[in-house]
């Protein structure tokens, strides 16, 4: 596979594979499998589809003159060839910069209702004109240099838009394009739809834990009208309780929010320091958002390794293992987070699950992945804690009691 | 079906919106205004405190305490969200800063009034900062009629003076005697009383013995001396069958009306509940382990309910908060929500009975 800057495939060669997934179709109408007023309301009234913004903001999303060094598209962390993220901890920008966050992958996010791992984006139209100035990702000095950049594409923004190059529009340009990556035909949504036979015996019986005693669906919500599986909202499932104090991080990021309130601090802020960690609380200033990110999706997730909004959980089987032992205890733990005491083979019957939520399209990958991620967790579960998934041990116990029980 | 209930979707299309969500209608010049506004409002805030120094009334409080509420522990194979909740309590208080003058804790610290409950809750206690004040609830106490909790905590019923204001704790949930003619065993009564509307029980009260105690303590204070006090259930009639109640509220009310204004603060009720009855402002306490849903009937005016809480957020609508103190004695009621926005009754809202400084309305839809 020919490659180019920072990890990412070849622009043309993922273009090419992009042609393979998604053969030309009508993109004024609804993607397959959607109903076509639900999808009329995740367009925006300024911004609908039309053959021509797809196809300019399809050019500027794998176009690296977005970046100061040229290095840098948007393909280049949302890669066709990996899930449409980068599947990298966190993803590296221009000058190798590296920052706080994973990348989430572009697939079906015009679904959500907001956009970024901390909500603090509306559109999808919005949020794809911030990594164009953040300095760690493509580092644009300012909005003029990003459409000085885009000059050549002055035909193609007046017959998609009817004016001049301007800011606004390339991040329409790019939202539309987005909007197109609808990819909801999973063995499982076939399942759901009738065909027993869709997903294996293993899958079949994860889908009964996700709904019971893993107590997935709470925050995952998944079914046929809503196949995203993710409630939209922001939960402290404590990830970020490893390796931070709260406390001191919030009082330095109100100072920090309070001397400049812009969205580009936020949005620097957010990806480029540790205060990458507080979540939805850089947003709302809300104490009970501290450590707070939004609901990942499902579909798809099989391919977007690694997980959580750092990266530090690399396979499926680590994702069970956390949630197994009721998640990471600090003070703004979601209270829905409880230890679930599953056993191995629960955990190996979630994960079958897991990977039957990938679209048929991206079959070898996740197949790939699977495997993969199998052999990786067959040599380290860094997460696994059979103690305190059976409730063995209380990690409040260990708090408040000295490790003593609490009982009699 | 004019007035029945409507769904989300039913409500949502009527106003032409999608039931997604509002943010959908924001353009993006609106939504920077919005976050831009959001920031600038949220520019003095500090995560550790709602240190807002002025409350809405304008005045600086003479000084703060914090409260923790209603955290009804089990044994741990039945349940310990609920230890983890008060533990997340103590930690909200542990880190105001500055550090409130007391913390008060307002009863119902056990389900079942069980040894290793209370001892749980004195242990998880024990890690809080400030000087701690107990009052004891209904849950506490009728296993062992009161042995365990006196023996952890000393008595029930007491008063002190703090900052020019005098402090009453009272023992509100005094219960006629149901359970001998019954030949019930202690864990029978005690789970009688602890069913919310289990109606063999007698209904709460403070009884003649606590009023004349309560008489004499209050009899040296001039009238405009600021009184706070403290009960267990509210010390007026809301909705008997819950035992959201006080049978002789009357009567200490009266004991009270001598004195310009009083505020009374109570557990029991689980959720943000304001009141007003002549001199006596009452305020409600939020609960760390679970939310009731509101009563029936007999709901006080002044009270700007909360909506229902989501019920798959077992935090949303729980949580603890700050009583700001003001010097005539009269308090801004902070509700730190563990799922929501914090929530300020302000003083000046009771005082105006509801015209001036109206707390925001839930910032939640209903479902």
């Amino acid at each position: 596979m020919p490659m180019a800057a920072h990890g990412a495939a070849n622009m043309d060669y993922q273009l090419q594979e992009l042609a393979g997934l998604l053969p030309e179709a009508d993109v004024t109408e609804a993607p397959a499998g959607l109903d076509p007023v639900v999808w009329a309301a995740f367009i925006p009234k300024d911004n609908a589809l039309t053959r021509r913004r797809v196809e300019l903001g399809r050019k500027l999303y794998f176009d690296t003159r977005l970046s100061r060094d040229g290095t840098v598209s948007c393909a280049t962390c949302h890669d066709v060839t990996r899930g449409f993220t980068d599947q990298r901890k966190v993803s590296e920008g221009i000058k190798d910069q590296v920052g706080q966050r994973n990348a989430p992958t572009v697939l079906n996010t015009a679904l959500l209702e907001t956009l970024f791992l901390d909500g603090r984006s509306p559109t999808l139209d919005h949020q794809a004109k911030m990594p164009i100035l953040n300095p760690i990702e493509m580092g644009m000095p300012d909005e003029a240099a990003a459409v000085e950049a885009d000059l050549a594409y002055r035909k193609a923004f007046k017959e998609a838009y009817g004016r001049g190059v301007n800011y606004e529009d390339i991040g329409r340009a790019i939202g539309a394009f987005e909007r197109t990556l609808v990819f909801i035909d999973s063995p499982f949504r076939r399942f759901l739809g009738g065909d027993a036979r869709a997903v294996s015996a293993d899958a079949r019986a994860g889908w009964a834990l996700f709904n019971g005693k893993a107590r997935c669906v709470t925050c995952h919500p998944v079914n046929l009208s809503n196949p995203l599986g993710t409630d939209n909202r922001f939960h402290n499932i404590g990830v970020s309780a490893r390796h931070q104090n709260f406390e001191s991080l919030a009082r330095r990021a109100l100072k920090a929010l309070g001397e400049d309130p812009s969205e580009k601090k936020l949005d620097e802020l957010a990806l480029a320091t540790e205060m990458s960690e507080l979540g939805r609380f850089m947003v709302t200033k809300n104490r009970s958002d501290i450590g707070a990110f939004r609901t990942s999706m499902l579909l798809n997730v099989g391919i977007t390794p690694p997980y959580m909004h750092d990266g530090s959980l690399p396979t499926l089987w680590d994702v069970m293992d956390h949630y197994n032992k009721g998640g990471e205890p600090n003070p703004f733990l979601d209270g829905g987070m409880e230890p679930l005491a599953l056993t191995e083979t629960e955990i190996h019957q979630m994960v079958a699950f897991l990977f039957s939520l990938t679209d048929v399209r991206l079959a070898a990958e996740n197949r790939r992945q699977f495997a993969f991620q199998k052999a990786a967790a067959q040599k380290s579960r860094e997460f696994r804690d059979p103690d305190t998934a059976f409730r063995r041990k209380l990690a409040f116990e260990d708090r408040v009691m000295g490790g003593k029980s609490a009982d009699k | 079906m004019k007035n029945g209930p409507r769904s989300d979707e039913t409500t949502c299309a009527g106003r032409g919106r999608h039931p997604a969500g509002s943010h959908r209608r924001l353009s993006r010049r609106s939504f920077m205004q919005a976050s831009a506004a959001a920031l600038a409002a949220a520019a003095s805030f500090t995560p550790v405190s709602v240190a807002r120094g002025a409350g809405p009334s304008g005045k600086d409080p003479a000084f703060r305490f914090a409260y923790i509420s209603d955290s009804h522990l089990y044994a741990k194979d039945l349940n310990d969200r609920f230890a983890r909740a008060l533990l997340r309590a103590v930690d909200d208080v542990n880190h105001l800063d500055p550090q409130p003058d007391f913390v008060f804790y307002g009863g119902d610290l056990a389900q079942l009034g069980q040894d290793h409950e209370l001892e749980l809750g004195a242990r998880i206690l024990e890690n809080v900062k400030a000087p701690l004040k107990m009052m004891v609830g209904e849950h506490d106490w009728y296993l062992d009629m009161g042995k365990k909790w006196r023996e952890l905590f000393g008595e029930p019923t007491y008063s002190w003076d703090h900052k020019g204001v005098h402090f009453v704790v009272l023992m509100s949930v005094v219960e006629r005697d149901f359970w001998t003619q019954r030949n019930l065993s202690p864990m029978e009564r005690m789970q009688t009383v602890a069913g919310l509307d289990n109606g063999m029980q007698s209904s709460f009260m403070v009884g003649a013995e606590q009023r004349e105690w309560l008489t004499k303590d209050l009899e040296k204070l001039p009238k405009n001396a600021p009184l706070i006090v403290f009960s267990h259930s509210p010390l007026y009639k809301l909705y008997k069958n819950w035992n959201f109640w006080t049978d002789d509220a009357e009567e200490v009310q009266a004991i009270l009306k001598r004195f310009d204004r009083v505020v009374v603060i109570h557990g029991h009720t689980h959720q943000v509940l304001t009141n007003r009855i002549g001199n006596i402002h009452f305020h409600g306490l939020l609960s760390t382990a679970w939310p009731w849903p509101y009563a029936p009937q007999g709901m006080p005016e002044l009270t700007v309910q909360m909506s229902r809480p989501d019920p798959f957020n077992p935090n949303d609508g729980c949580g603890d908060g700050e009583v700001h103190v003001h010097a005539d004695g009269l308090v801004d009621k902070v509700y730190n929500l563990w799922n929501r926005n914090p929530l300020i009754v302000a003083k000046g809202y009771t005082e105006s009975l509801g015209k001036k400084d109206v707390p925001p309305k839930p910032n939640r839809p209903g479902y």
